[in-house]
């Protein structure tokens, strides 16, 4: 089939029988238990309605009768693979609310573990981006490489998955004397990989024919359904609250925000948020060599923390660039230690929203790549 | 532009539509509008060369006592800046206009607070439950909320 009859969304009118299909709740290549209900016509998708909360855990709910620190680890169960970049809004907001300035020391080590678990983040979207099509070989590079930072949380932490790091007011502990050694070398060995999968994957010819001119999600399309992260910024769109809506010390970097920009196929393609992953990794580097180097080695990480944790009445809404996206808590606080109201808004939520969307016309195979290109997790749509 | 500025803008051409400005919290000023010019009022701010507030935050239902309350927080991706609006309808009728028409993601989200908050919203092409199963019963973020004991033979708490 020629590629232009492949973009022809109005391909699959003619009359006939049309099946419905279930996909998942049960299914490796749905990242998670999500299910969807997709309508095909041959094997050309017609529809998909999604259906989910397979994995609902009433965060909100649960918020309501937990003390402010307490909901730390239930934030990192979000998006569980991307705990540090979840903690971090979530901390600031109360920050904000109660007027607490970060020691320098720790703005630092936020930057470096949240850019971490960035680079982290990515490595798992594009290894299973990879295995989606077919490709499993970088999918074991990844996960050997995310190892090594997993290590370095779990000197920091103690926890390998869910961290419970950032506190209000500071970290919840030093970093060790070897991090700065062990940071460099990791992204060391990030780059060599990278580098590696560059050749191997995403520039290979077998995968830019399966992932180039599917999905293509439209700035203005993707505008409108609030996506954000590397699913807006593979639409052409410079969107990157790192520097929109600059927070903590962000304005001290140096670094680009990559986007898409159609280079092998459709602008806003699923490759095209596949390469912006890969150049964020390498600006996630960036980013860590310099904090490395600025920051100071000397000061508390626990100066700041407050006695109570207790916010002054009123709300806000705070957000921060997440692997993903960009995430937002919303809370209300009533003056009391435990929040009114504590919304999450999903990163996932909002970007899997555009699926329905950006998946008719394309073949049935397409779909699943079209679904891995989101790259959503599926506690943080469910929540 | 600052929330206060736009405040007085929509005062002067919605008139009573408009009910409140609020700044006396610590942080986020809000707007607070009524329910029947919402959707104008988010059709003015959308598309008036001053506001372009083209990109929808959030939207989050609330629990207000006797009311129930929907906050929206938008962004402008040309100016930069940010509004906070909101509404609110009494629990005996939770009716509050869909936004759904003028941004796009507003479609789940409008189904995640029906789902949790219990608000109807009017002219969604499509409102059911979204993260609990389509056929529980009530909503769970209403303060007065009890979990139900049994769900399908299963017991729940």
């Amino acid at each position: 089939m020629s590629d232009k009859k492949r973009l022809d969304l109005e391909y699959s009118t003619h009359d006939s029988d049309k099946m419905r299909i279930n996909v998942g709740p049960q299914h490796p290549s749905t990242h998670g238990v999500l299910r969807l209900e997709v309508e095909v016509d041959g094997e050309i998708v017609s529809e998909v309605i999604p259906h989910m909360g397979y994995l609902h855990r009433s965060f909100e709910k649960v918020c309501e009768s937990m003390t402010y620190p307490q909901i730390i680890p239930y934030i990192d169960r979000i998006d569980y693979i991307s705990a540090m970049n979840n903690e971090w809004p979530y901390v600031m907001a109360l920050e904000k609310m109660m007027d607490i300035k970060v020691p320098e020391k720790v703005e630092y080590i936020r930057v470096i573990a949240a850019e971490l678990n960035r680079i982290a983040n990515h490595q798992i979207a594009v290894a299973t981006f990879g295995m989606d099509a077919g490709a499993f070989t970088p999918f074991l590079y990844f996960f050997r490489d995310r190892e090594y930072i997993l290590w370095i949380f779990e000197k920091l932490s103690g926890a390998r998955l869910l961290y419970n790091y950032f506190r209000v007011g500071g970290v919840s502990g030093d970093i060790y004397p070897t991090f700065k050694e062990e940071c460099l070398d990791v992204i060391k060995k990030v780059r060599k990989t990278n580098a590696e999968v560059m050749d191997l994957l995403i520039y290979n010819r077998i995968f830019i024919q399966r992932t180039a001119k599917i999905g293509i999600l439209p700035a203005d399309v993707a505008l409108s359904y609030a996506c954000s992260g590397p699913v807006f910024r593979g639409s052409g769109v410079k969107y990157d609250l790192r520097k929109d809506e600059t927070y903590s010390i962000y304005n001290r970097f140096d670094f680009d925000i990559p986007v898409g920009k159609g280079e092998v196929g459709v602008l806003g393609d699923c490759w095209d948020r596949n390469i912006v992953r890969m150049h964020e990794m390498e600006q996630s580097c960036k980013i860590i060599e310099q904090a490395l180097a600025q920051m100071p080695m000397e000061g508390d990480v626990t100066a700041a923390f407050p006695k109570k944790i207790r916010p002054p009445k009123g709300e806000i809404y705070m957000r921060a660039e997440g692997p993903k996206g960009d995430l937002g808590f919303y809370i209300v606080s009533n003056g009391s230690d435990k929040p009114e109201r504590v919304k999450a808004r999903g990163t996932s939520f909002v970007n899997l929203s555009v699926i329905p969307e950006i998946s008719k016309g394309y073949m049935f195979a397409d779909l699943i790549l079209i679904l891995g290109s989101i790259d959503i997790v599926l506690g943080e749509v469910d929540r | 532009m600052l929330p206060n500025e736009i405040y007085n803008n929509l005062k002067s051409e919605f008139g009573d539509a408009v009910i409140e400005y609020n700044d006396t919290q610590p942080i986020d000023p809000f707007i607070t509008v009524s329910t029947d010019k919402l959707f104008d009022i988010c059709h003015t701010l959308r598309d008036n060369e001053e506001y372009l507030f083209d990109y929808l935050m959030s939207l989050s239902g609330m629990d207000l006592g006797e009311n129930v309350g929907v906050v929206y927080h938008l962004y402008s991706m040309k100016y930069k800046h940010k509004l906070v609006l909101k509404v609110s309808a009494p629990k005996a009728e939770p009716k509050v206009p869909s936004v759904e028409m003028i941004w796009r993601t507003a479609d789940w989200h409008e189904r995640e607070a029906f789902d949790l908050m219990g608000v109807i919203f009017e002219g969604h092409h499509n409102m059911i439950r979204i993260l609990c199963p389509y056929d529980w019963d009530g909503h769970p973020l209403r303060k007065d909320y009890k979990v139900p004991e049994i769900y399908h033979g299963m017991k729940v708490s």
